[in-house]
């Protein structure tokens, strides 16, 4: 059991993490997700003890980490795969941590073999794999038959085959009434391997729920409607016939309408009675990974902007205005770098410049159907 | 007490199972004693060159120690691989984890260093001598001698603070990069201008390297400048002094900062 009350800490003027609450159960998986930055790692590093919070604190098994009787065979952790010294063989690596936490010498071989690295033991950790790595890391985690895990990235360079295993074995280690507690910026993956998901995003809690609660009520189905390109006032008339029915209508980048709430043959029949002619009807899924981005798009540290290449450009391109469909101004035009521009800012995030697509090149429609994009949120839409 | 038995068993592992380690204190060895055989040799065959004053002040047990100055280089370096590599390479993290008393974790691993690197110290020390005078012929000395013991068993003695000096800098500066970029000059170059320029000398005397040097001289002027205020003994106290400032800043640095 892991138990936190408002963590918080501060480097300097940046905040890392703020006002953190949380609790990790033993028996489960508990996914902590959040994007590059958001306070993952220095999160777990005030867990271990490594990092002194600036206010709030963090207990592993009621105990602040510094004064756990026997820490080791209490709580075992992979932080960082490349955490080792690379002129010094596997098998060395792990009984010198073995040995700090009186480990037999034996129970070094044994956990070589869990993860695989038997064959290499006796070689030096310079020529190891990314993969290699994290395996010797989750090793070392095991070293001591702890009762509390915590896995920094775990399936970082790994290949499928390691990743599936690295699921079975945290789901297993849970089974065994062990308190699991792993890292990701995958949603996917977590929703394959948690029982319970923790999120944050620049240091702050987001969600602390359980993978089904999460699913449930995150990857409800949508239809995608599209009115004829060019006739505006058709799209406004289905719209707010929509909304009458008691549907929730979101416009979509390219022009279409996203739709909640009304089914789909409802919605032809709206569309009938309004006398609206339909060019696109269409049933969808929201994945997992995008309700995940939609909660923590306000929360992302780096975020990349389209790449103009000024100065790259030969005159001869696509046509202008190639890709831009007509008649569509009201809503989010595509090319503008994938920002909702109606999006409420976090604070201390550069306002994204605003620019006017170069001459010569312009982002295909099919950019602006990227995950990241296809979501304009509203207010409300936050959760 | 079963815990620190562990966390000593540890560190012996870990200096054990690295080769760059054992090469520094390798190279300690050989460069100390080739180099004082080298100068010995030299000195053997040009001493009738000597002027008077330099014949009255040559100290035959000081000059079998005089590539000291480069081996202590190798020691200093051991000294800064064994705790900055911790840094480096992220293993600080694994072992503050297994070991949250940061105390007893520094302790254990200068314990262990200091440990090898008196028993290296040791045997450079008296081998460098004992090579020195065969080689000085008619001009040596012999352990018998008054104050001769003395100043081999300190050769040992300076070489280990000189690496625990190291090793509480190196707490305190987290990279070897920086640790060797700030070691290395020091004791090559700027403790040795200190020391000779005229204006600067008696500053330059109170530095970890030129006082403790002092405990392996027997004949008094023998270093250039016999006018120092303090003796052989007083010369080591100095540094020790140092070391346990370093040592200090090291384990406050460990304490307080953020692993």
């Amino acid at each position: 059991m892991i138990e936190a009350y408002g963590l918080t800490k501060r480097y300097g003027a940046k905040t890392a993490v703020y006002n953190l609450s949380f609790q990790v159960r033993p028996g489960a998986v508990t996914g902590f997700l959040g994007p590059n930055g958001s306070g993952k790692s220095t999160t777990m590093r005030m867990i271990l003890g490594l990092d002194e919070p600036t206010s709030g604190q963090v207990t592993v098994g009621g105990y602040n980490f510094r004064n756990l009787p026997n820490a080791p065979r209490q709580v075992g952790a992979l932080l960082d795969a490349k955490a080792v010294h690379s002129g010094r063989n596997a098998r060395n690596h792990l009984l010198s941590l073995a040995q700090l936490s009186g480990i037999p010498a034996r129970r070094v071989d044994e956990v070589l073999g869990v993860v695989g690295l038997q064959e290499v033991g006796s070689k030096r950790s310079k020529g190891f794999s990314l993969g290699m790595g994290q395996r010797l890391g989750i090793a070392a985690a095991l070293l001591g038959d702890p009762q509390v895990l915590l896995f920094d990235e775990p399936v970082n360079g790994l290949d499928p085959e390691g990743i599936l295993w690295v699921r079975n074995l945290m789901k297993r280690l849970a089974s065994e009434g062990r308190t699991v507690f792993v890292s990701s910026h995958l949603m996917s993956e977590m929703a394959q391997t948690a029982d319970h998901l923790i999120v944050i995003g620049r240091g702050q809690m987001m969600a602390d729920t359980s993978v089904d609660n999460f699913i449930a009520q995150n990857s409800v189905g949508f239809a995608r409607v599209r009115t004829p390109d060019g006739e505006p006032e058709q799209r406004e008339k289905l719209g707010a016939a929509l909304a009458a029915a008691g549907g929730q209508v979101q416009p979509e980048e390219d022009g279409a309408l996203r739709v909640t709430g009304v089914p789909l043959p409802q919605i032809s029949d709206l569309a009938h009675g309004a006398d609206v002619r339909l060019w696109e009807l269409s049933p969808h899924q929201a994945s997992l990974e995008e309700a995940y981005m939609r909660m923590t798009q306000g929360a992302v540290d780096y975020r990349s902007t389209a790449d103009q290449r000024t100065g790259l450009q030969t005159p001869a391109g696509p046509p202008a205005g190639y890709g831009a469909p007509g008649g569509a101004p009201p809503y989010g035009a595509p090319g503008g770098a994938g920002y909702p521009p109606q999006q409420p800012q976090p604070q201390g995030q550069p306002q994204p410049q605003q620019y006017a697509p170069p001459q010569g090149w312009q982002a295909p429609p099919a950019q602006a159907a990227a995950p990241t994009t296809t979501a304009a949120p509203t207010p409300e839409d936050h959760r | 007490m079963a815990h620190t038995t562990r966390v000593l068993q540890s560190e012996w592992t870990k200096v054990r199972s690295v080769r760059s380690t054992l090469w520094t204190l390798f190279a300690a060895f050989i460069v100390t004693v080739g180099l004082s055989a080298l100068i010995c040799a030299f000195t053997n065959s040009g001493y009738d060159d000597f002027s008077a004053e330099e014949k009255a002040t040559f100290d035959p047990t000081f000059i079998s120690f005089a590539g000291m100055t480069l081996g202590q280089l190798a020691m200093i370096a051991f000294g800064v691989l064994v705790v900055a590599n911790e840094y480096s390479t992220g293993m600080i993290r694994s072992s503050l984890s297994a070991v949250p008393q940061r105390g007893t974790f520094m302790a254990c691993k200068l314990l262990v260093a200091t440990a090898l690197v008196l028993v290296v110290g040791m045997l450079t020390s008296f081998i460098t001598f004992f090579v020195g005078q065969a080689l000085l012929g008619d001009l040596g000395t012999s352990l018998g001698e008054p104050g001769v013991t003395r100043a081999v068993i300190g050769g040992g003695l300076y070489m280990t603070l000189i690496t625990l000096f190291a090793m509480g800098v190196s707490f305190v500066l987290r990279s070897p990069l920086l640790a060797f970029g700030i070691l290395m000059p020091f004791f090559f170059l700027i403790s040795n201008i200190l020391g000779s320029v005229s204006a600067t000398r008696n500053v330059g005397h109170y530095l970890p390297d030129q006082a403790g040097s002092m405990i392996m001289s027997v004949v008094e002027g023998g270093m250039e400048g016999g006018d120092r205020p303090y003796g052989p003994w007083g010369g080591l106290l100095i540094m020790v002094g140092w070391v346990i400032a370093a040592l200090i800043a090291g384990y406050l640095v460990l304490k307080k900062r953020d692993a």
